[in-house]
């Protein structure tokens, strides 16, 4: 779906701005998203994505604009009343329930969002989504034992457990070295194949070309190109965001 | 996992079979409790009068520091208004007892209670760390403030006389079965959503929110839950005093010793405040009878003890040692560690 024309639009940002006092973090943003698209927002540190999803996600509110889903603007209901319309996410630095067991961080998903389960058929499902993250048998561990790669593991798992519409995942892919990158794609492209919507903050520019559809890019918190990956890439103002003038 | 889907919901009634399933070691567990509280009712009976005060000191306290834990505990708010509402229990009795049977100047304190406690929670859940802590020992002092003035407004004395003759056995007998409801409401709570919503928002309030959890909505329904014990504690003992007045029924100190005595015992196991209140109200008793004029600074030493040297409470450290490493998760360090609101 590298064009995003089938069908309506899943999620539309209808120019949001987010101000910290005088800081503009986000400006005047507008792009939209369609059903089981995946899209790259990318850009420098500190241009702004971080803060996109935060609004979308609930977690920060826009000063203006509006952040519809299905045409509903959510742009100022609660994080907990949009996570319950079907929007899930993961963090940038990973947010783990440290006396919760690892069966216990993915059901905190499942119990109060976008679909909801209890009792054995919640286990259930939070055990088959550990298998399908790739960590069968540490149900009972704690989440202090596990390496890095597998809490973000149970991260993934626990946005899932909402069954989501939309996932925002928030550098999912950083931190990793290039045997679980592989992993991490694959995995990204399975919950596609789920047929959700994703938003993906990224600067791992190999998992970009191989995973988004298309690409937005942010610079001191505007957008500055929209497309497919190979053609933002190429942009040369996209190039001159991040390396600098002189290369451009 | 079929794709991005319809709305699910369980059905009450699922979710409360679910509920009333017990596990081998959950069944034991009440057959066990059972029996405890039925050692404990024969008390009166073969007890001599001296005992049967401390007994329902005990019972008092048991009632204080769980249902305080059932709020604190998974939250990590560390609450010091079990005064406020204890006091008013105790006013509603002292107030409506002239007018009224006891028995519906119960329900009354449990109403008056958990209208407070609603109230103040609205407004206040909403801070965390330090600020609640600070507020809610303030609510204790503005509520006898208010009581006192109302009663100088009003030209009647600083006081109330309880006039009703209840056996200390029935007192005991009342409170041992509110302690028996505390652990049946807190036992429903840790095995519902609610519960599990609690124990979320007390590891990381951001990931609560994005898991759908109204935290607000859950901390409030705790809150008064919790208070409303406290509410309705202080009108069954309020015939203890024969003479209630402001500064006994909303009494700070109150406050303080549940705290410790729940952190003592041990807050994340729903009968660990009671491992801290047998040996805490003995003490106490011995305490108070040798040095009646030092009380508060050995509250404050008691407490200090209590923080440094066994964080997770009695039942953590006895856990610990089978589990045979010290330290961990939970402790009561990270209790005041909270209120640093980070963003996402």
């Amino acid at each position: 779906m590298p064009d995003g024309s089938l069908g309506a639009a899943v999620l539309r940002i209808e120019g949001v701005t987010k101000r910290f006092g005088g800081l503009v973090a986000v400006d005047n943003m507008s792009f939209e998203l369609s059903k089981n698209e995946v899209l790259g927002l990318i850009g420098p540190n500190g241009s702004g994505k971080t803060t996109m999803l935060n609004m979308i996600s609930g977690a920060l509110k826009p000063t203006a604009g509006a952040i519809l889903l299905h045409g509903k603007d959510i742009s100022t209901a609660p994080a907990s009343e949009i996570a319950a319309l079907g929007i899930a996410r993961t963090f940038q630095i990973v947010r783990m329930l440290p006396s919760l067991t690892v069966l216990e961080n993915v059901a905190a998903g499942g119990v109060f969002g976008h679909s909801r389960r209890w009792g054995r058929e919640l286990d259930d499902y939070a055990r088959d989504l550990l298998q399908r993250v790739g960590l069968r048998g540490a149900d009972d561990a704690s989440v202090a034992a596990l390496t890095y790669i597998d809490q973000k593991r149970v991260e993934l798992a626990r946005a899932l457990a909402s069954d989501p519409e939309v996932v925002l995942l928030d550098e999912w892919l950083a931190g990793l070295n290039p045997t679980e990158l592989r992993t991490g794609i694959a995995l990204i492209e399975q919950i596609r194949a789920d047929s959700r919507t994703i938003v993906i903050v990224e600067h791992v520019m190999d998992a970009i070309r191989s995973l988004c559809d298309r690409c937005v890019v942010m610079n001191s918190g505007m957008k500055i190109a929209e497309g497919t990956p190979r053609s933002v890439l190429a942009d040369a103002e996209v190039i001159r965001a991040y390396l600098g003038d002189a290369d451009a | 996992m079929s794709g991005a889907g319809e709305q699910r919901t369980v059905p009450p009634m699922q979710s409360l079979r679910a509920a009333l399933v017990l596990s081998r070691r959950e069944q034991i567990s009440v057959i066990v409790a059972v029996l405890l509280i039925g050692a404990a009712a024969l008390l009166p009976v073969f007890g001599k009068a001296y005992w049967l005060s401390i007994g329902i000191s005990v019972a008092m306290f048991t009632v204080l520091a769980t249902s305080w834990t059932l709020f604190s505990g998974p939250t990590k708010y560390i609450a010091l208004s079990t005064a406020a509402f204890f006091g008013i229990g105790m006013y509603v009795v002292g107030a409506g007892l002239p007018y009224m049977p006891f028995a519906v100047l119960v329900v009354l304190a449990a109403v008056a209670g958990a209208l407070l406690a609603a109230v103040v929670g609205l407004a206040t859940l909403r801070i965390s760390g330090v600020y609640f802590v600070i507020f809610t020992l303030g609510l204790a002092e503005l509520v006898r403030q208010i009581v006192a003035w109302a009663q100088h407004v009003m030209g009647t004395s600083s006081g109330l006389y309880v006039l009703i003759s209840i056996s200390d056995s029935v007192m005991y007998w009342l409170l041992l079965g509110l302690a028996a409801m505390v652990y049946l409401v807190g036992w429903f709570i840790g095995r519902s959503r609610l519960g599990f919503a609690l124990r979320i928002i007390g590891n990381d309030e951001v990931v609560a929110v994005h898991c759908g959890i109204n935290t607000a909505r859950a901390k409030v329904i705790l809150f008064v839950v919790s208070c409303t014990f406290a509410s309705i504690t202080g009108a069954l003992v309020a015939p203890r005093w024969s003479y209630v007045e402001p500064s006994i029924a909303f009494s700070p100190f109150l406050s303080f010793e549940v705290v410790i005595m729940a952190l003592l015992g041990g807050v994340h196991r729903l009968w660990g405040p009671l491992v801290g209140v047998i040996p805490f109200t003995l003490l106490w008793e011995f305490i108070s009878a040798k040095f009646p004029t030092q009380t508060t600074i050995l509250l404050g030493a008691c407490f200090l003890l209590i923080v440094y040297f066994i964080p997770r409470g009695v039942v953590g450290l006895l856990e610990d040692l089978m589990r045979g490493h010290v330290g961990g998760l939970g402790s009561v360090k990270g209790l005041f560690q909270r209120g640093k609101t980070d963003n996402a």
